[in-house]
């Protein structure tokens, strides 16, 4: 057993682990914000921490911006009595949250969020089938919600969870199509060598300007977010899948929409915009060893292309309504579907002529 | 440690593949669906140990991933309480039996040609490219491959002549 790996691996683990949680709570504060400075409100800004409240000038506005927030969802969430219907099937009741949050964390395994640390290279698995690998966890995602709504045992939880499978086994297709050019292209199925690519040709989109529109739109409709949160809309089936869900327990469905964003979001980065490189200043090499400030700015850079990616999932949710569920399942199979398979053979037929 | 993972994971294979079928406490066949989801995902790990990568993860994303969901999908639009209330057949047992009898002496036949114990090879990974190779060159797994395909697209087609209720 090699110890060294061990260690680090686990810290790598707990770190991950520990900032993605982190940014759910404040994706989720981000959200409030956008979306009352989208309806002309202003949001939270109630919450204030008894000592730092009452520091002159920066306390009030923390508190006006809402830092404190996330802090009382949480204590909230986790005092509220977890209420368990008479009616509900028991076992997969308790198990549907669970299996719903999961796989959004465990896809987080093989993204490269960083360039190197010391010796250390910043990816908790480098997998050498690490796309199929993250598409497998993906597709576990969905057994989350539909044994929701089945052990919910009534009406529109259940309609909630036959909507999300119909839904996220048509989008899994397109998003699995979607990103079969990038592939092609880069010849690589490990997520880092893709990025050695985008570091040395450019950045993905380029060569792919039709993919990443594709995953985009998939990317929405597997997380469940408008304009596809048939699932759990609110104005026909009240709360869809979650509808008998109360306090910790709808809060891991909550937190689970969120690292799936997160995750998506990291993976659209990685594909198509270069993960942690940016084409200038020499910031799309790994660093030479013992230049640990470039690794931290390879991770700030990540970080920071995932957040304007969470901004745009957050802006598109308040700005467009909801589709229909036949127009969702036409766009999906009729639209969506074919111009995933046009742009396979066209990048294939291209990258074959560029090659002989 | 990875003898203990062997046995961990055949072990969880032939307990959950045993509930799937035979599950003393619930008939409920959600409960089956979700124990063979299991045996399928254990079924991964076996062939992470044996270094086939791609394998495993195909197997999640397409029988754990897609064609699971669908049984699931399909399961909860029937009546479950009738399926739970009835009771075993004779007919049903005779031809599970055989059935099961019949892919028995097939497993046996294949371990007793292909001489168990070889073992992995060292150093061998299999990986997309080597998979890709062996399926796409002439004289290895070509024509198979292409005929499956082919059946594949006629059960397509066939089904969507069924569900099309007039033909135009």
């Amino acid at each position: 057993m090699d110890w060294n790996f061990l260690i680090f691996a686990v810290l790598k683990i707990a770190a991950v682990l520990g900032v993605l949680m982190t940014m759910v709570a404040y994706a989720v504060l981000a959200e409030r914000k956008i979306s009352a400075f989208i309806q002309d409100r202003v949001g939270p800004n109630r919450v204030s921490l008894p000592l730092i409240g009452s520091i002159p000038i920066i306390g009030p506005l923390l508190t006006r911006w809402g830092i404190w927030q996330p802090l009382a969802d949480g204590v909230k969430s986790f005092l509220k009595e977890d209420f368990t219907p008479s009616h509900v099937r028991k076992i997969y009741f308790w198990l549907a949250p669970a299996i719903a949050l999961v796989p959004a964390f465990l896809v987080v395994a093989v993204i490269p969020f960083g360039s190197t640390l010391g010796a250390q290279k910043m990816v908790i698995a480098d997998l050498n089938v690490g796309i199929l690998y993250t598409f497998g966890i993906v597709s576990l995602g969905v057994y989350g919600i539909v044994l929701a709504g089945y052990a919910s045992n009534s009406k529109f939880p259940f309609l909630g969870g036959i909507r999300s499978s119909a839904q996220m086994i048509s989008y899994e297709i397109a998003m699995g199509l979607s990103v079969i050019p990038v592939f092609l292209i880069a010849g690589d199925l490990n997520l880092g060598g893709i990025i050695d690519y985008q570091a040395q040709h450019g950045w993905m989109i380029l060569y792919a300007p039709l993919s990443f529109p594709i995953f985009l739109v998939s990317a929405f409709a597997e997380t469940n977010r408008l304009p596809f949160d048939l699932p759990e809309s609110e104005t026909e089936l009240v709360g869809g899948y979650h509808t008998e869900y109360s306090s910790m327990k709808f809060a891991l469905f909550f937190m689970g929409e969120y690292a799936n964003m997160l995750a998506g979001s990291a993976m659209m980065v990685t594909l198509f915009f270069g993960g942690w490189t940016l084409p200038f200043a020499g910031l799309d090499t790994a660093p030479a060893l013992g230049e640990w400030w470039k690794g931290l700015l390879h991770i700030g850079i990540f970080i920071a292309k995932m957040l304007c990616f969470m901004g745009l999932f957050i802006w598109v949710r308040w700005m467009l309504p909801r589709f229909r569920y036949d127009q969702l399942m036409d766009l999906g199979w009729r639209r969506m579907i074919p111009l995933a398979l046009a742009n396979i053979i066209i990048t294939a037929v291209v990258v074959m002529l560029m090659n002989s | 440690m990875q003898d203990i993972l062997f046995y961990l994971f055949a072990a969880l294979t032939l307990l959950c593949g045993f509930l799937v079928v035979a599950n003393p406490f619930s008939r409920n066949p959600v409960t089956s669906a979700m124990f063979l989801v299991l045996t399928i995902v254990s079924m991964a790990g076996l062939f992470v140990l044996l270094h086939a990568f791609f394998l495993a993860a195909v197997q999640i994303l397409v029988y754990a991933g897609a064609v699971m969901v669908l049984f699931l999908f399909v399961i909860m639009l029937l009546d479950l309480k009738e399926e739970q209330r009835r009771r075993y057949k004779l007919y049903g047992a005779v031809l599970g039996l055989a059935s099961v009898a019949g892919l028995g002496w097939l497993l046996v036949k294949t371990l007793w040609q292909s001489g168990v114990g070889a073992g992995l090879q060292p150093g061998y990974v299999g990986d997309t490219k080597s998979l890709g190779m062996a399926l796409f060159s002439r004289g290895e797994f070509l024509l198979p491959f292409e005929i499956v395909s082919l059946l594949l697209l006629v059960a397509m087609v066939g089904v969507i002549l069924l569900s099309k209720k007039d033909l135009k």
